[in-house]
């Protein structure tokens, strides 16, 4: 289950656009199908990159579930982003390619699997903007292999 | 149309020059590359500058005003680290249209210590490096180079081994920023930047020019082909959709845009790869070079790590590959780079390479990427003797 988040008025921000939460509190990750010709976007452009239709999107929340296909652990980055962490590109299931970080695993190659199924999930981000404003992110998790 | 030579062509030694601008490095360049081709300014009729961090300041501009204001048509590029071969490209273009038969390119950028590429602020809300993976470049580079090891079981060590022989190849490089070598326990030691990049497998930011002097046939006829380059191709793509190229965070695709350039420059120089004898590939991290080699076609799918192993694209090897150095010890100064690499190519065909001549080359392939993103494929005929 996706941790819940803040409730109450002061809501956290979304990091993304394409992050919403639904009617119930829960928040997912929106995505943005061709209905031409099945493209995936989670930032939807004006016409379709792949078959240039115009006006023929529709929104659904994204799989919650994919396949680990590249990772990287990042020792050096920018200044306030706290190292090391996992940037990891999630295939969601059905399609869809997205990058985040990948939590609940240590940043050691010996422990992350690449092809392995990871899900999403939602926290309230370690910082805050300029205004004291919270934000909402996403990230992925290796899911538990049942037996 | 016309054929188009590489009449005279060169670049400075790269490095780190706080006290130049880009356009005195980029004139530096020019008037080498003119001395080579043995013309002067008067003789240019259109100039083609690559300068991506001047990008608003025309640098051609000021090149000229350090090199001779003839008043000739002046373009400035800006194409990410494809930046010169977009520049080298627009001056074949001039000259294959038949508008021009004397035209220079020139590329520069002075990059200082500019550390980390890629990614930080600049927006509203909070910054997602660090919370939504990485921007930075050689995560980005890191993550197609895991790719591959997810589908072909690629190693660390084979990516490392790619920055021990580019290192090596500097070291017969008077020209690179660097000329040491890297031991692999060296490399594999060095600081992680981005697993699995560790520093030593990051390219150089420096400094640095290149510039060539571009020819028609007939311009070629008059004033000489023995030392005149072949342009047999020149190929320019920008990234065609991909479903994992995913815009909302950064996640390029590196590979699809390389692989559309490729065919056509094959094509269009009506050879293949078996029939290359160097390349200089666009090796900005070493895993980046993995993925070139098949991209390329110089090997086939999943064999860029067994490759290395073997030694094929050292000097020496089947198919040597970035025998400049590379970016990883040569450097990387962005809008150089795509001249630079074609420097290296015609110095080989020329025969004038020393130490590093690959011998008996009679073809040669330069290829460039830029994030964002932009692939430069040039492929280049020693002179008719």
């Amino acid at each position: 289950m996706p941790e819940s988040p803040a409730t109450g008025e002061a809501r956290p921000l979304p990091i993304v656009p394409f992050l919403k939460t639904a009617a119930d509190g829960k928040p997912y990750l929106e995505q943005t199908v061709c209905s031409k010709c099945g493209a995936v976007f989670f930032d939807p452009p004006l016409a379709c990159r792949k078959c240039f239709a115009r006006d023929s999107f529709s929104k659904s929340p994204a799989p919650s579930h994919g396949e680990l296909l590249r990772y990287s652990i990042v020792h050096r980055s920018f200044p306030g982003a706290e190292v090391p962490f996992v940037s990891a590109v999630i295939g969601f299931d059905g399609g869809g390619v997205l990058k985040g970080n990948l939590m609940g695993v240590d940043p050691d190659p010996a422990k992350i699997k690449l092809g392995s199924t990871g899900e999403t999930s939602f926290q309230v981000a370690p910082k805050k903007d300029k205004e004291g404003n919270e934000y909402l992110m996403y990230c992925f998790r290796p899911c538990q292999v049942t037996a | 149309m016309s054929d188009v030579y590489v009449l005279g062509i060169d670049m400075i030694k790269f490095g780190r020059f706080p006290d130049e601008s880009p356009a005195t490095l980029g004139a530096k360049a020019a008037l080498m590359a003119l001395d080579d081709a043995g013309l002067n300014i008067g003789d240019v009729q259109a100039l083609y500058n690559g300068c991506l961090l001047g990008a608003g300041a025309q640098v051609g501009q000021q090149i000229l005003a350090q090199i001779g204001q003839t008043g000739i048509p002046v373009v400035n590029c800006a194409n990410a680290c494809a930046t010169g071969a977009t520049a080298f490209r627009e001056a074949w273009i001039g000259v294959k249209s038949g508008i021009y038969d004397v035209v220079l390119a020139t590329g520069v950028e002075q990059m200082g210590k500019a550390g980390l590429l890629g990614g930080g602020g600049g927006r509203r809300g909070i910054s997602p490096e660090g919370l939504l993976g990485s921007s930075t470049m050689p995560a980005v580079f890191a993550e197609a180079g895991m790719d591959h090891a997810r589908q072909y079981g690629t190693t660390f060590e084979q990516f490392a081994k790619v920055s021990v022989k580019n290192h090596h190849h500097s070291t017969l490089n008077p020209k690179s920023m660097y000329q040491k070598e890297t031991p692999l326990d060296m490399v594999m030691g060095a600081e992680m930047i981005a697993y699995p990049n560790t520093k030593l497998m990051c390219s150089v930011n420096v400094d640095g020019a290149a510039a060539a002097v571009l020819v028609s046939e007939k311009k070629a006829r008059e004033l000489g082909m023995g030392r005149a380059v072949k342009i047999r191709a020149s190929v320019l793509t920008s990234d065609p959709y991909s479903e994992s190229n995913t815009h909302a965070v950064r996640n390029p695709d590196v590979n699809t845009l390389t692989r559309k350039a490729a065919a056509p420059a094959y094509e269009m120089a009506g050879v293949g790869p078996d029939d290359l004898n160097l390349v200089e590939l666009h090796d900005c991290f070493a895993s980046a070079e993995i993925l070139h080699y098949e991209n390329l076609g110089l090997v086939k799918a999943g064999e860029a790590g067994r490759a290395i192993d073997a030694d094929e694209t050292a000097l020496g090897g089947r198919i040597p590959v970035n025998v400049s150095g590379g970016l990883l010890s040569k450097g990387h100064p962005l809008g150089a780079t795509g001249i630079a690499n074609i420097y290296e190519v015609s110095t080989h065909l020329r025969g004038e390479a020393d130490k590093r001549q690959v011998q008996g080359a009679q073809l040669g392939l330069t290829h460039v990427i830029g994030l964002g993103s932009a692939c430069g494929i040039h492929v280049l005929e020693k002179p008719a003797s």
